[in-house]
C-alpha cells in the first residue's frame, strides 16, 4: 500500500544514495505518543456521544416498544384502552351502584417481584396512554425495562394505604413523561385483573430524593398509620437530572369490578 | 496511527475493507446499545425517579 519510508525521499538526498529520510518528507506510519493519544481521545468522545445518543433516543424506542407489548400480552387488560379507541368508540361505562368507596377491594395475591399486575391510563395524557405497573422499585429489574414500579410493600390499588408508584420522567419510554400537566381532580385509572381503581389527584409537590415520607401509608405523615386509600406518584426533576423529585399526589374516588364496562372518566376528554 | 495500523492490516481490497469496517462498527454499536451502555447508566444515579437510598 505505502511507500517504505525512504523511497519517497531518495531523489532529495543529495549524495543520490539512499540514506534516513528527513522526518518531514517520510510518511507517517510509525506511532507517535501524541497520535496515539490524539487517536484514542476521539475514541472516548465517539463513545461519550453514543452514549449521549442511546439514553436519549434509543432507550425511548425500546421502552415504547417493550411496554406496548407488555400491556397487549395482559389478557385482562381492558382492549379498548389498549388500542386506545376509548373516545371513539360507544363503550358501556361501569354503572354508579358498582362503585365502592369504603372498602378494600377483594383481596388480591400480592404480587411476585418484577410481575406486571396492573396497568394505568391517564386522561390527561391522552387516550392511549396505557402504561404497565409492576412490582419492585429498582431500576436495572423493574423501572427501565417494564416501565412504571410499585414501591415494594405499600398498598395495591383500591386499598386501604398508600399505592406508590415510580416512573422514569425522561429516558426508557419516559412513562411519566408528561407529569407536569396534571391538574387537581384529574383522573388516574388504574387496572388490575380483578379491579378498576379510579384516583383523583389533589397535589404535587417537589422534594428532595431522600423525602420517603411521601410514600408513607399516609403520605407525609409516616406516623399517622393508613387513614384513607391514597396513591402517590414519583418521577425525576427536573428533566434529565435526578436532583429532586416531582410527586403526585392523589385519592381514591371509587373502585368496581372488572367486567362490567369502563370507567367513564376515560371517555372524558379533559378540558 | 492506530487507524492506519490496523487498516493495513485487514486483508482484501480496500471497498471490501470499507465493508468489513462498516460490519465490526455496526456490531460493537450494537453490543454497546444493548449490553454495556444498560449496564453503564444503572452505575450512574442521574435518572432514578424513585425516594428513598437513592440505591435502586
Amino acid at each position: 500500500m505505502s511507500a517504505p519510508p525512504g523511497v519517497a525521499s531518495d531523489e532529495s538526498t543529495p549524495s543520490g544514495q539512499p540514506g534516513p529520510s528527513p522526518a518531514h518528507a517520510a510518511p507517517r506510519r510509525g506511532l507517535s505518543v501524541v497520535g496515539v493519544l490524539g487517536e484514542l481521545l476521539i475514541l472516548a468522545g465517539a463513545l461519550l456521544g453514543l452514549y449521549v445518543v442511546w439514553e436519549l433516543f434509543y432507550t425511548d424506542v425500546q421502552g415504547d416498544r417493550a411496554q406496548r407489548e407488555i400491556v397487549e400480552e395482559l389478557a385482562w387488560a381492558e382492549p379498548d384502552v389498549v388500542e386506545g379507541d376509548v373516545v371513539t368508540t360507544d363503550i358501556e361505562t361501569i354503572p354508579d351502584d358498582l362503585k365502592v368507596t369504603d372498602e378494600d377491594p377483594p383481596e388480591m395475591a400480592y404480587p411476585s417481584y418484577t410481575e406486571t399486575f396492573a396497568t394505568m391510563m391517564v386522561p390527561r395524557w391522552g387516550d392511549d396512554y396505557v402504561r404497565p405497573i409492576s412490582e419492585g422499585d429498582s431500576r436495572r429489574d423493574v423501572l427501565d425495562p417494564l416501565g412504571i414500579g410499585h414501591y415494594p410493600d405499600t398498598a395495591l390499588p383500591g386499598e386501604l394505604g398508600n399505592f406508590a408508584i415510580s416512573g422514569h420522567r425522561t429516558t426508557y419510554g419516559k412513562p411519566f413523561k408528561r407529569v407536569d400537566e396534571l391538574q387537581e381532580g384529574d383522573a388516574l385509572v388504574v387496572q388490575t385483573e380483578g379491579i378498576w381503581a379510579v384516583y383523583e389527584v389533589t397535589g404535587w409537590e417537589i422534594v428532595d430524593p431522600s423525602a420517603v415520607e411521601v410514600v408513607a401509608p399516609t403520605p407525609n405523615q409516616p406516623g399517622a398509620g393508613a387513614t384513607g386509600r391514597f396513591m402517590t406518584l414519583t418521577t425525576c426533576h427536573p428533566l434529565y437530572s435526578a436532583a429532586e423529585r416531582w410527586i403526585v399526589y392523589s385519592e381514591l374516588k371509587y373502585w368496581a369490578p372488572t367486567g362490567h364496562g369502563i370507567p367513564s372518566e376515560l371517555t372524558e376528554v379533559p378540558a | 496511527m492506530i487507524s492506519t495500523w490496523v487498516w493495513d492490516r485487514i486483508p482484501g481490497p480496500a471497498f471490501l475493507k470499507a465493508i468489513l469496517v462498516a460490519l465490526v462498527l455496526v456490531a460493537v454499536v450494537l453490543v454497546l446499545f444493548e449490553w454495556v451502555f444498560p449496564w453503564v447508566s444503572t452505575m450512574i444515579p442521574v435518572q432514578d425517579p424513585t425516594v428513598g437510598d437513592g440505591g435502586s
